[in-house]
């Protein structure tokens, strides 16, 4: 069962399911559907055990970065900038309401989890989004720890890693979501002038306007395999072109046959092949 | 086609039908006017219906709600980027293409002159016929569009010459060869050279200000919107269709995105609104080309106080400020 199952974009968005890791001793696969012993998958890094499928869930921030760092280096930073609503947005439900009920799921106070820690006993400053809350979209929360972290590597000259994880940018903050594309990439403008390394993982999904802005800008670009990664959502690009969507689009495949992405890697080669670029690329 | 006095304009919104039915009258019994005889009968008639169209039409816009000015910046009859090109920029020398695929008419580039000032333009174009209107898209730019701005902006900065901007798209294109040639990291690339073009850049949202497709041109010194155009994160349909899971709540989300050039000064994500002519731009195309003018020469005017390296830091503190949050 090599061939993971096309899913449509309402599936892939939708965070009620999938992003939690699910309950239980035993789990079906949502790609090949095989039925996985829990624990087997764990240590796998959520990688599914069946050698011919190799699904990666999506993982918490909090897994990302115990995934990523040498045990117990990694310490968390900026875990006292929290979200607000500025707008006073109200959809279906209050966004208010939604920070609320999100943040149970999480560890720290929004989609955001950064701070400094080891990959392979190099010294980086790390970031990653969390899918869990609010489906990783940037909001200012994001957009202020992100923009701290890429200083705080600036100023200490360590390398720059992300793990982009994300719907894009949050309605429920408007504009103010929108201008954190423009900071977050001002802020990689500087470190890039001063010859900082930023090495950019794409996970899945990674769309909208994380992707069209410091997802993109890595030195170097790292996605693991089949993530979901573009600007507009399938769903969209398929109503507005009315015509089928090519085999594998807008996954990480695709993008590196495009020339979008350096490396496909799966997530258990992710660490050696960062401590490696840093060796060739990093000060 | 616009016009400045107050004829019908083939496209009526929906808010504005009872200003049409006045305008309808009043050209009644201006044409009744016309024939012999009739002349003193119909002017008292004839003022007083101006006076209370004059007076409907301020009521009206003075009072215009997100979902309506939304409205507004979509009007047909709306002056595009061609048109203030044409009003405001004198020996516009258009320059095509981006070296790397193609050349995408969703963008226009090129030099001019703007007051006394030589300048690079850059704008979005939606098409007047629908010949054009389907090239550009409908405003929509693919990645070459993006890529295209951005080698235009860098030969500014060679040459010394400030950039002027003009937003009023949709958003970017969402489709299959926009996704292919990688319109997401166009538009970061737009971003963070933008964010440091060591030339002054001033932006207007003209129109329509979707998403990171309007921001692809927008990181500017200074950023203004006309009055009754719109800036947001996505735009109110789209909003609509994923938080309301109903395009027909657009109304709804436009409230809620607090999408229109004042809201946009509040939360300090631009920094001016243009006023626009009573009615909008469109009911007095001239006066809003002279108006958008001289807010370019009088912000050129102003940035050129600053010494670049100067300017370009204050650009960063201004986007770097943007974003609320709690801190404990």
């Amino acid at each position: 069962m090599a061939q993971v199952p096309g899913r449509s974009w309402r599936e892939v968005m939708d965070t009620s399911h999938k992003a939690d890791v699910p309950e239980g001793l035993w789990m079906r696969c949502p790609a090949c559907e095989a039925m996985l012993y829990r624990k087997n998958v764990e240590v796998n890094l959520w990688v599914c055990t069946e050698p011919a499928c190799q699904h990666h869930y999506r993982v918490s921030a909090q897994q990302r970065v115990e995934q990523m760092c040498d045990p117990g280096s990694f310490e968390p930073m900026w875990l006292d900038v929290s979200p607000t609503d500025p707008l006073k947005f109200v959809d279906l439900k209050a966004y208010k309401d939604r920070l609320k009920a999100e943040a149970g799921k999480v560890t720290q106070p929004d989609a955001i989890l950064a701070g400094t820690g080891y990959v392979k006993g190099r010294r980086v400053t790390l970031a990653c989004l969390d899918p869990n809350f609010m489906m990783g979209s940037m909001g200012s929360v994001v957009g202020e720890v992100l923009t701290r972290a890429i200083e705080h590597a600036h100023d200490s000259d360590l390398p720059m890693i992300t793990v982009a994880c994300s719907g894009g940018a949050r309605m429920q903050e408007s504009a103010l979501s929108l201008m954190q594309m423009a900071k977050t990439s001002a802020a990689l403008a500087r470190f890039d002038d001063d010859g900082g390394l930023f090495i950019s993982v794409l996970a899945d999904p990674t769309t909208g306007g994380v992707t069209a802005s410091w997802a993109m800008l890595g030195d170097v670009i790292l996605a693991e395999p089949k993530a979901l990664i573009g600007f507009a959502g399938p769903r969209v690009i398929a109503n507005t072109v009315k015509q089928e969507l090519p085999e594998g689009f807008q996954r990480s495949e695709f993008l590196l046959d495009k020339g979008f992405v350096d490396r496909v890697v799966h997530r258990k080669d992710l660490r050696s092949e960062i401590a490696r670029i840093i060796d060739y690329a990093g000060k | 086609m616009p016009n400045g006095n107050n004829k019908p304009m083939g496209y009526q919104l929906e808010f504005e039908k009872p200003l049409l039915q006045l305008e309808e009258q009043i050209a009644v019994l201006e044409s009744h006017q016309q024939q012999a005889g009739h002349a003193e009968d119909f002017n008292a008639e004839i003022k007083k219906l101006r006076q209370s169209h004059a007076t409907m039409l301020k009521k009206t816009y003075g009072k215009l709600n997100a979902w309506q000015t939304v409205q507004v910046a979509r009007h047909p009859a709306r002056p595009q980027s061609v048109d203030y090109i044409g009003a405001c920029v004198k020996d516009f020398c258009e320059l095509h293409g981006d070296r790397r695929f193609g050349d995408d008419p969703a963008i226009t580039t090129g030099f001019g002159r703007i007051g006394p000032y030589k300048v690079l333009l850059v704008a979005h174009q939606k098409g007047k016929d629908t010949r054009q209107k389907i090239a550009c898209h409908f405003g929509c730019a693919h990645p070459e569009g993006y890529r295209k701005a951005l080698s235009k902006m860098k030969l500014a900065e060679k040459f010394g010459l400030p950039v002027v901007t003009l937003i009023d798209t949709p958003g970017a294109y969402p489709g299959i060869g926009a996704e292919e040639r990688g319109q997401a990291e166009a538009i970061a690339l737009n971003l963070r050279e933008m964010s440091r073009l060591k030339v002054p850049i001033v932006s207007i949202v003209i129109g329509e200000g979707g998403s990171g497709g309007a921001l692809g041109i927008g990181v500017a010194d200074r950023i203004a919107m006309m009055q009754y155009a719109w800036y947001s994160v996505i735009s109110p349909e789209g909003c609509a269709a994923i938080l309301w899971k109903t395009g027909a709540k657009a109304a709804d989300a436009a409230e809620q995105l607090h999408l229109t050039a004042r809201e946009n000064v509040k939360i300090g994500t631009i920094d001016e609104v243009i006023d626009e002519p009573l009615g909008g731009a469109h009911r007095d195309p001239k006066a809003a080309y002279e108006k958008v003018e001289a807010w370019i020469v009088q912000t050129l005017r102003d940035l050129n106080r600053f010494k670049i390296d100067n300017l370009v830091k204050r650009r960063y503190e201004k986007f770097r400020n943007m974003g609320q949050f709690a801190e404990a």
